[in-house]
């Protein structure tokens, strides 16, 4: 396995929908090559940390306003 | 009292029943809903806007909008996603109007290989959020995924953050599996050579 196939089955691999032979090539590719060992690691990080981190939050004064509004609205029927 | 429940394949999503409580004029299931899903739509909203007001309106309209026509609601598809479409072409008219003359669409394929080939090889995976406070990395991790082109931003975050799955982010965006697997592949790569960027300098010197 070359690198650029590894790349085209990162997000496979990610995602866990790859199949048991080429998962097993794969450790194979990895356990030779540490720059696609980091680029798994790190690009798993890159989601974890945008999963566990949301940068956009809805304050909940802000929150409870729009819902006021919407709701009143929807009991005049809109 | 929390009940436990079983799920099996006929298992009716609980929203189901919400919905068609809220379409007999049961506006207390609609505000379960509201309450549910305003913050993921906020979220949405804010990705394709970058707009705090835009994304507020886009809240309020786009559950407007999901009661008002309710009836013309399939069941062949999640409630959450049919109202995440909703969203996203209320987002995409707002940001239209900010952007006239300028080309809005998240259709529209950008040509880069930024990120194609991983070229930053530090490895910062083990924990870069210790090193930093939590404003200073919400700010790096915003400044980040704002500079992603529209399209790969909004799949990033449907399909990893909002936890949508391929199909349904195709489906709420209006494009096509492959187009969605394609954007996520390189919204994913881009952000990872991106934040690498700033991770990398406080790993220089610890080993
Ligand atoms: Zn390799």
């Amino acid at each position: 396995m070359t690198c650029s196939e590894f790349l085209a089955l990162l997000d496979d691999l990610i995602d866990d929908s790859v199949s048991v032979e080429t998962r097993s090539q794969i450790r194979e590719h990895l356990s030779g090559c540490e720059h696609c060992e980091v680029t798994l690691n790190t690009t798993r990080k890159t989601i974890e940390i945008y999963r566990s981190h949301q940068v956009y939050e809805l304050p909940n004064s802000v929150r409870d306003r729009l819902r006021a509004a919407i709701m009143a609205r929807c009991k005049n029927g809109c | 009292m929390a009940t436990i429940q079983v799920t099996g394949e006929n298992e009716q999503h609980p929203d189901v029943a919400l919905v068609a409580s809220a379409r007999t004029g049961d506006v207390q299931a609609f505000e379960t809903l509201v309450n549910k899903y305003d913050r993921q739509i906020f979220r949405i909203a804010q990705h394709i806007t970058q707009n705090r007001e835009d994304a507020q309106d886009v809240v309020q309209d786009a559950f407007l909008k999901a009661y008002e026509k309710l009836d013309q609601f399939q069941g062949n598809s999640k409630f959450y996603t049919w109202l995440v479409r909703i969203a996203v072409n209320e987002s995409l008219m707002r940001l239209r109007k900010r952007r006239t003359g300028k080309m809005v669409s998240i259709d529209e394929d950008i040509e880069t290989d930024e990120g194609s080939v991983p070229r930053d090889l530090a490895d910062w995976s083990p924990n870069p959020e210790q090193n930093y406070g939590q404003a200073e990395l919400a700010e790096i991790l915003r400044k980040t995924i704002q500079g992603l082109p529209l399209g790969f931003r909004v799949v990033f975050q449907l399909r990893d953050v909002e936890g949508l799955s391929t199909e349904e982010t195709a489906e709420s965006l209006g494009l096509s599996v492959p187009a969605v697997k394609s954007r996520l592949l390189r919204a994913r790569l881009q952000l990872r050579e991106r934040l690498s960027r700033y991770f990398r300098m406080k790993k220089a010197g610890e080993k």
